[in-house]
């Protein structure tokens, strides 16, 4: 068998200062000096800089006015993987797809499955952007409610932050709690708190078979189908529905998929992986369009009839996830997604208005107020994607 | 290592007692010295120091109050559960107001369609799922201590168990906390949804040891019981192949519920406890439990038993019943009692390692413990790299406890230094302060106290805890040279 690991096995060292590692990018001791020393520099001329990779999310969130850019995709490589450890530790600017392939290799994978968001050319295998971009959107695809979100398998992280200071938080292990968990709280930060350098994640192993099955049903039957099978121990990894039609992944064994199939009826789809992938790459034909697209993130106890437009939305993780598309009334569409436990966001603006307050729900004064503290403690100048996350950020 | 770890000066404002007194029910004040004993340490009973006063509020608006009064006065807080935590995160302050919330014990609603909990923070882990039991549901994470520890305190310490492997840890499986700031104001963090907008602030607080606020409700994730769990019984005549069968599991892709590994003396220690049929000859044993959907469950167990004979275990015992299961698991979770009869005192580590430096970080802590002449059983949560070395000593015998802290150190440098860290799912307390120094340099500190002045910044909420200050570090790193150089060569040395 040959040695899949890239670690840099007996450093003793757990804080270098600089990988020894160059398997893979380039001269990284260049590279991350490179994005040290362009802080430095906006520092000093207080400029702010936009944090980027290769911008396949840049779509995401709300713009960032600065006009130097801090381009993360020289900063690349795996730095450590080994597979019995189930964690894999990478550069930021390393390409998402890379990593999935050297995964593959290993009959595992990421656990929050993650979108591979456009080139827009349409193509099936979509890079989906780098390491990096992945952490700071946080956005996770079908298996998050049952296998878990990007926050949940973030291990560690080495920082960079506003001050120019690199930092390096967590670990590669799954157990740990030593300080305040800085790492998992730069998951969704989208770049505020800091430039993320390198992340451990942890992974999963990929499960031996998967089934799909159809089953057509309203959107209310659907919800609470659902619930009552949520209820159960059974071996669901994605769940969605569109359309008068429920789509449930099941992963397993032989053994487990065909009792599960006993167990919930329902007709096998044969294109089942391809259409996971549709689904979690948002292109499907739902996701077409300019028109504006509303991510409403939901209690799954949710009724059907308690978010606009009910019928005409795509529905998945397990019913706590809901897309809508169309015009709104932005604040009336918060407050109900707010009522349902949850919150609305402007995920592709498309051809509608940018709400003044930003895409993503206002925060709590309390909340709002510990947020701005927060930024100072990472990046006092406020010189790291000012306004990304929110206008008054 | 000194005894009281905090390092302000004692400022003592014993009108405070007068002014809780006149904010809280009559008796829900306590002053004198035999009223403040029972609070005087928790789990971590080496480190014991008095506090000023304690109070016992009832309700949110009553912790706001007493938040309130401390703020204006600038008197330190320490916010308390059941007092099962190891690590002396629950230790007062001798000027201080120790706040329970042990009247906060109500389980507020259980609901089966979100499937999710929500509880006050003094509610005991194990009565969640015990609510949660008629709908087929359960709260995940199980630290030893489930039967006494409270929700808050795990959310506090983000508490594992011995099911983290599968299931996380406490992170993983809580949706919502409602909190105070040291201000007295209510504020909330993550939804009934999957995710919350904003800055991941349920990840920073969750294991924030009450350094950033204090937590009076909490929204629990709720599972479905698993259908069917079974447990398999390994022996090996070497740790070092025990250590390999536990890779060989993982990367054959399955996931276990549990994977414990003992070795001998822990063996030893426990069959001669409980007879749970133990081979007392073993290096090590292994303990894998698999559960969930009976027809996964049947597969895994098949190909966990092949694995674990394929890797050289001398004897794989597969539990015929659930009290056969149930004697399985009763050796692993009677290992520290039965440890403790073995010594009239023992200290329990709690480093996390990569998995694959398991045999070598084993066999530096038999050198170690004999350096230090003292013994030391090994219990380990094998499945995430969870340690927990059992240094044994005797607290009669001069010198010994000292010991036992210095040798307990070494061994959590030691984790560091295979890429772990010093703390798995204990925290960091008073009692690993100085191995923080170890873990982290000089400005990822300042970083972490910037956040703490970010939610706290007087400093009054557990100061001391969790995280050094850089004049401890100094100190600690003018008797610990790391890597022969001095961690902190700008600050002064006295």
């Amino acid at each position: 068998m040959t040695d899949p690991s890239f670690s840099t096995g007996s450093d003793p060292d757990p804080n270098p200062d600089v990988s020894t590692d160059v398997s893979i990018g380039g001269n990284v001791q260049d590279s991350e000096a490179a994005l040290v020393a362009q802080v430095h520099e906006a520092q000093a001329a207080g400029r702010a800089l936009r944090i980027q990779g290769t911008g396949s999310k840049a779509f995401y969130g709300n713009s960032c006015p600065a006009e130097a850019v801090l381009d993360c995709t020289g900063h690349r490589g795996v730095v450590a993987y080994e597979p019995s450890e189930l964690a894999i530790t990478a550069r930021a600017g390393t390409s998402l797809l890379e990593i999935e392939h050297l995964l593959a290799e290993q009959s595992q994978q990421f656990p929050f499955e993650p979108p591979h968001f456009g080139d827009g050319t349409g193509s099936d295998d979509i890079g989906g952007g780098t390491l990096g971009g992945l952490v700071a959107t946080g956005l996770s695809g079908p298996s998050r409610p049952y296998t878990g979100s990007v926050r949940d398998a973030v291990l560690g992280v080495r920082l960079l932050n506003g001050r120019g200071e690199v930092l390096h938080f967590g670990g590669q292990v799954m157990k740990n709690v030593a300080g305040y968990d800085l790492s998992r709280l730069m998951a969704g930060a989208l770049g505020v708190l800091g430039v993320l350098l390198e992340v451990s994640l942890k992974v999963i192993p990929t499960p031996p078979a998967t089934l799909t099955l159809v089953h057509e049903c309203s959107l209310e039957a659907a919800l609470q189908q659902l619930r009552r099978w949520a209820r159960r121990p059974l071996p669901i990894t994605a769940s969605a529905w569109y359309q008068g039609r429920l789509m449930i992944r099941l992963s397993g064994s032989d053994e487990a998929l065909a009792e599960s199939h006993r167990l919930l009826g329902g007709t096998p789809l044969d294109v089942a992986e391809s259409a996971w992938r549709v689904l979690r790459d948002q292109r499907h034909a739902f996701f077409l369009g300019d028109a504006p697209l509303w991510r409403l993130s939901v209690s799954p106890a949710t009724p059907a009839d308690a978010l606009p437009g009910a019928e005409d939305q795509l529905i998945e993780w397990g019913g706590a996830l809901r897309w809508l598309t169309g015009d709104q009334d932005v604040a009336q569409l918060r407050a109900l997604a707010q009522a349902a436990g949850g919150h609305a966001t402007l995920f592709r603006p498309g051809r509608g208005p940018m709400p003044a307050d930003g895409v993503f729900n206002p925060l709590e004064p309390v909340v709002k107020r510990l947020h701005q503290q927060l930024k100072s403690a990472f990046d006092p100048q406020g010189i790291l994607n000012p306004r990304r996350l929110y206008p008054d950020l | 290592m000194p005894r009281i770890p905090d390092e302000r000066p004692l400022n003592p404002q014993p009108d405070i007692i007068a002014a809780l007194s006149a904010v809280l029910p009559a008796g829900t004040v306590l002053s004198s010295a035999a009223e403040l004993a029972p609070y005087e340490c928790d789990g971590l009973t080496a480190f014991r120091q008095r506090p000023m006063v304690v109070a016992l509020p009832e309700c949110i608006e009553q912790v706001q109050q007493v938040l309130r009064l401390c703020h204006d006065a600038r008197v330190p807080v320490v916010v308390r559960g059941a007092g099962t935590g190891l690590s002396g995160g629950a230790l007062p302050l001798a000027d201080g107001v120790l706040v329970s919330l042990a009247k906060f014990n109500r389980i507020l609603a259980v609901d089966p369609d979100s499937l999710s909990a929500r509880v006050q923070p003094g509610v005991r882990n194990l009565a969640i799922s015990e609510a949660a039991a008629p709908y087929g549901l359960y709260y995940a994470p199980d630290p030893s201590s489930q039967i006494a520890c409270t929700i808050g305190g795990n959310v506090a310490e983000n508490s594992g168990g011995v099911h983290c492997l599968k299931y996380g840890l406490t992170v993983h499986n809580i949706l919502k906390l409602k909190l105070l700031t040291i201000e007295g104001e209510l504020f909330e963090v993550g939804r009934e949804a999957l995710d919350a907008p904003g800055l991941d602030l349920l990840a920073l607080l969750t294991g924030s040891e009450g350094m950033l606020a204090v937590i009076v409700e909490i929204t629990v994730k709720l599972l479905p019981k698993p259908e069917r769990a079974q447990v398999l019984l390994a022996a090996f005549a070497d740790v070092e192949t025990a250590g390999a069968a536990v890779a060989g599991i993982i990367a054959a892709g399955i996931t276990p519920a549990g994977l414990e590994m003992m070795d001998n003396p822990a063996i030893r220690a426990a069959e001669d406890f409980v007879q749970a049929g133990y081979p007392v000859e073993a290096e090590a044993v292994l303990i894998c439990e698999l559960d969930g959907f009976n027809a996964e469950v049947s597969f895994e167990v098949m190909r966990v038993r092949e694995l674990l004979l394929s890797a050289g275990a001398t004897e794989v015992r597969t539990a015929a019943d659930e009290a056969e299961r149930l004697l399985f698991w009763k050796g692993r979770k009677a290992a520290f009692p039965a440890v403790g009869r073995l010594s009239p005192d023992y200290y329990c580590m709690d480093g996390t390692i990569p998995r694959r430096e398991l045999p070598r970080v084993l066999r530096r802590i038999a050198e170690l413990a004999a350096d230090y002449s003292l013994r030391v059983a090994n219990v380990f949560h094998a499945g995430d790299g969870n340690l927990h070395p059992l240094i044994l000593y005797d607290a009669n015998h001069p010198g010994e406890l000292e010991r036992a802290e210095e040798l307990g150190g070494a061994i959590l440098e030691l984790c560091v230094a295979v890429g772990g860290t010093v703390t798995g799912e204990h925290g960091v307390g008073v009692e690993k302060l100085n191995q923080m120094c170890v873990q982290f340099n000089t400005t990822e500190l300042e970083q972490m106290h910037r956040v703490k002045a970010a939610f706290d910044p007087h400093g009054l909420l557990n100061p001391g805890k969790a995280v050094p200050t850089l004049h401890r570090c100094a100190e600690f790193g003018a008797m610990h040279v790391h890597h022969g150089e001095l961690k902190f060569p700008e600050l002064p040395r006295f």
